[in-house]
């Protein structure tokens, strides 16, 4: 047996009818796992219901369902185990059809390596590139792509190639969707046949590289979850009387004495480790104590490492319940109910926002709404798609919100903290899987949908309607002179107001931005987040920044309620702008002292249809505003 | 034993699922067949909920068939762990007379083990129910959930089983539905004898070869147990060094010519042999896809 390598669990994966069950089959006949009586069945089945044409239908030993082996196709994930000298294998053989998807996905997220199967006369597919993207999301980072069927692509080098650049493209797309894989390595092969499962292939003497089993051999999966900070979800609380009988044989004495219950914590240690004596924090409640023991069954151990089933006795009487974590006391996990997620949905019943589910993490169970849609990934790109609904087998984005806080990690931090299930109220069907990528700050404002104070309510209470009065044009347009003397005259109309400008955003909130395109995106990002919350909060919102981009004003635009958006052009030719110069920032950006400067050297993408357009030749800064107010008034914001 | 000794994780792992599986339960049970595996999958639950007794108690349904040295090793571990045991046993067959010999293997199993095993259930409510099967046994059960859910009448369906994601899996259910667990799922033949051996966990004596009276029926030793087994009229019984690899009821068991009389016996014979563990289970071959439509109704 091969002892201290570990097990490695992995799947076969890929699209319909590209050889997983029979690459798996082939595999634990050549590596000498499958028994005579076993073999002998499999001979009799191949001649009399086998696809394989004359020779063994390796696949039969795979699709162990009465369904699946009259239809010739795997409908779920048959587990095989096997082993060489020098490793254990638990291997997932995973259906390839699209409407199974949902079982390769189980597979998937328990793996730590993925074949990902491609038939050389066909190429990668959509539902390989979906495989591909599943295996990614669930943290799969060694991928090893199988161009599979090279029989009958004569064994070919040319399409090979082919196929290996298709293989290589997919992966690029994942790396750009940002799930880079360790490792890519991509295997000519003939599952039917064996060729380069166990040994190269003499018919194909171009290539050199690993077989498969090579590659199952060198594969190093285990990313060190023993250096990642300690993460202890309690799973059951053990407690007994100590004065009655329900003690199993030869407990100790001590354990019986003395008065109360006696308890103790048991979980499993899903990442870092723990010790006698350790200081330790417990989640959600924030509770502070120490590890007085571990008990591995019925052994006290000095510690326990990553996987250890164990359980703990506390310093101290508290109340901690199923779902809690026990942690590090200085690199705790998130505690927070409302965040963003990838979700794959497995339900047949399309999701639309707003739909309640049962929430189940390692850090415990909650009623949960998902409220916004973020888009849903599109299979051919790997790109982002605006959409309103999640059907059976999108993989998308969500914001999810749960009936109370609940400790996380990212998924990305953590596999086990950071994975979550969504489950029906009322069918208890599993309808997603999910993977934690950040908690979202607006915690606060969104809670308790039902107490809560409206922005309406707020509005109401100011006797105005909240609004954006968002200014962009060039730098030196006269954008803030303009933003003053509006927010001066509403003021005097007795209206709430804020004016946000450079001055109190690019120095305070966002003076870790640059002026990169990419910090620039962010800036106007959090200042339309900012001037979101300050309407809901009821206030009429004057912003003053060049915001050039056209895309970045409409994802503003797209946060704030319908009409409550008033974009204002302040247009004043560059030349004009170059002239004032008040605060000398053109003549310091042509001399090559300010890089990324709007209009000389970054462009400036004017508004094509603004609510109000501003020439500043023509008429004074006092014009403008009172030309704004007059817009407002006849719209009705006023 | 270091971190990454593959018993080491298959253990640690089958602590984890018994535990979930407890703390989601209103009334656990746990299947206690006898045999190798009951007894390993009772030992990692006594390890659970140390020093606490594991919190449900054991079931067993007993055909009448069994070998008397189970049915004595049965009673001699539970009274000596201080367990519950509840033993069922479905009358209404014995009083019709309902014997392998009688009505052939395919509908006695029905009858004495898979109707008796739903009524048992039914009638203790029970909603999380451990078995020790292994998913390395036969082909339908390697497509099986680790947690397996169960309708109102006790059927699976294999075609739309729950996603099982992670360690965190969907164990809601309304009243009347359950979930078979198999701790074991990921276990082999081997890794459980390795464990045995580990652990120094009892097992019956059966397993082990010495010299018993057999016949010989379709190419396979049947043990002659005691006086109701029906000798056909050529076979005579004969003294024979075997053991058992699997243990059901005696007369649907067959047992292997073996000199393994330890368990590192057994270990080493396992890592030569050729031959599959349930070759001498007969019930696995009444018929095609037969373990798939057994389980289907309610079988384990």
């Amino acid at each position: 047996m091969a002892k201290g390598n570990g097990i490695l669990r992995f799947l076969a994966c890929g699209s319909v009818d590209d050889g997983k069950s029979t690459l798996i089959g082939h595999l634990l006949h050549l590596t000498g796992n499958l028994y005579d009586d076993h073999l002998g069945i499999l001979e009799q089945e191949s001649a009399r219901m086998g696809n394989a044409g004359g020779v063994m239908d390796y696949s039969l030993l795979l699709d162990g369902l009465t369904a699946e082996r009259e239809q010739g196709i795997t409908i779920d994930v048959a587990y095989r185990y096997f082993s060489t000298r020098q490793r254990h294998f638990i291997v997932a053989d995973t259906p390839g059809h699209e409407r199974y998807t949902r079982n390769m996905a189980t597979a998937a997220s328990r793996c730590d390596a993925a074949l990902i199967l491609v038939d050389a006369l066909q190429g990668v597919l959509p539902q390989t590139r979906r495989h591909a993207l599943i295996c990614a999301l669930m943290g799969i980072r060694h991928l090893v792509f199988v161009v599979n069927k090279m029989d009958l692509a004569g064994w070919e080098e040319q399409v090979f190639r082919r196929m290996e650049a298709q293989c290589h493209t997919l992966a690029g797309d994942l790396e750009r969707f940002g799930l880079p894989p360790a490792e890519v390595a991509v295997i000519p092969a003939s599952a039917l046949l064996g060729d380069n499962l166990v040994e190269l292939s003499p018919r194909m003497p171009w290539y050199g590289g690993a077989t498969v089993m090579g590659w199952l051999h060198a594969v190093s999966p285990w990313p060190d979850r023993e250096e990642s900070p300690l993460r202890f979800p309690v799973q059951y609380v053990i407690k007994t009387p100590r004065s009655n009988g329900a003690w199993q044989n030869g407990v100790a004495e001590e354990f019986r004495q003395g008065t109360g219950t006696f308890r103790a914590y048991a979980g499993t240690v899903v990442s870092g480790s723990i010790r006698c004596g350790d200081a330790v924090a417990v989640l959600p409640s924030g509770l502070a104590t120490r590890v007085a023991a571990i008990w591995s069954g019925n052994m006290p151990v000095p510690e326990a490492g990553t996987g250890m089933a164990v359980a703990l006795t506390l310093e101290g009487e508290h109340d901690i319940v199923r779902g809690d974590v026990i942690c590090t006391v200085h690199d705790r996990p998130e505690v927070a109910h409302l965040f963003k997620a990838r979700l794959v949905w497995m339900d047949d019943q399309a999701h639309f926002a707003g739909r309640r589910y049962l929430f189940k993490s390692l850090g415990g169970a909650a009623r949960a709404e998902v409220i916004r849609l973020r888009g849903r990934i599109d299979l051919d790109s790997y790109q982002r798609l605006a959409t309103d609904q999640f059907t059976l087998n999108d993989i998308g984005e969500a914001e999810l919100l749960l009936s109370r806080p609940l400790p996380f990690d990212a998924y990305r931090e953590n596999r086990e903290t950071g994975g979550f299930i969504l489950s029906d109220l009322l069918t208890n069907a599993t309808v997603a899987c999910g993977m934690i990528l950040h908690a979202l700050r607006r915690a606060d404002t969104v809670q308790r949908q039902f107490e809560e104070v409206a922005p309406a309510e707020r509005a109401a209470l100011m006797g105005q309607k909240p609004c954006v009065l968002w200014l962009t044009g060039l730098s030196g347009a006269g954008k803030s002179a303009i933003a003053n003397l509006l927010e001066r005259k509403l003021h005097g109309l007795g209206r709430h107001t804020m004016l946000l400008d450079g001055d109190n955003i690019r120095q305070g909130l966002n003076k870790d931005l640059g002026f990169t395109e990419a910090a620039r995106i962010e800036n106007i990002r959090r200042i339309g987040e900012v001037a979101r919350l300050m309407t809901d909060a009821g206030l009429i919102v004057i912003t003053a920044f060049i915001s050039p981009f056209t895309s970045e004003r409409a994802l503003v635009r797209s946060l704030i309620p319908q009409g409550r958006f008033v974009e204002i052009h302040v247009h004043t030719p560059l030349e004009e702008c170059e002239r004032r110069d008040p605060k000398g920032l053109y003549k310091r950006a042509r001399q090559g002292e300010i890089p990324n400067f709007t209009g000389i050297d970054a462009p400036y993408e004017a508004p094509e249809t603004p609510e109000i357009r501003i020439d500043t030749l023509a008429h004074s800064a006092a014009e403008s505003a009172d030309a704004i107010i007059r817009y407002l008034t006849e719209h009705n914001l006023l | 034993m270091t971190r990454t000794d593959p018993l080491h994780l298959l253990e640690q792992e089958s602590i984890r699922i018994i535990r979930e599986a407890v703390a989601e339960a209103e009334r656990p049970v746990m299947l206690y067949s006898i045999g190798k595996d009951s007894s390993v999958m009772l030992h990692l639950a006594l390890k659970a909920f140390y020093p606490m007794k594991p919190p449900f108690p054991l079931l067993h349904v007993d055909t009448t068939w069994k070998f008397r040295e189970m049915i004595a090793f049965r009673d001699a571990t539970t009274s000596r762990l201080g367990l519950e045991l509840i033993v069922h046993t479905n009358h209404e067959g014995v009083r019709l007379g309902v014997t392998p010999f009688t009505h052939g293997s395919r509908a006695y199993t029905e009858i004495m083990k898979t109707e008796a095993l739903r009524a048992a259930l039914t009638t203790g409510g029970f909603d999380m129910i451990f078995g020790g099967a292994r998913r390395d046994e036969e082909k339908s059960r390697a497509k099986e959930r680790v947690f397996s859910f169960r309708d109102g009448r006790h059927h699976w369906d294999p075609r739309v089983q729950r996603p099982e994601l992670w360690s965190i899996p969907n164990l809601a259910r309304n009243r009347g539905e359950s979930f078979r667990v198999f701790p074991l799922s990921d276990w082999t033949e081997l890794d459980v004898w390795r464990y045995i051996a580990r652990e120094a966990i009892p097992v019956v004596g059966l397993y082990f070869a010495a010299r018993r009276p057999v016949v010989e029926r379709d190419g396979q030793w049947i043990m002659v147990d005691d006086g109701r087994m029906k000798l056909l009229p050529n076979e005579r019984p004969q003294m024979r060094t075997v053991r058992f690899r699997t243990l059901g009821c005696y007369p649907l068991t067959a047992a292997v010519a073996s000199r393994a009389a330890t368990v590192g016996g057994i270990v080493r014979e396992l890592e030569r042999t050729r031959h599959s563990e349930r070759a001498g289970r007969l019930i696995d071959f009444d018929q095609a896809g037969s373990m798939e439509k057994k389980k289907q109704e309610g079988y384990f």
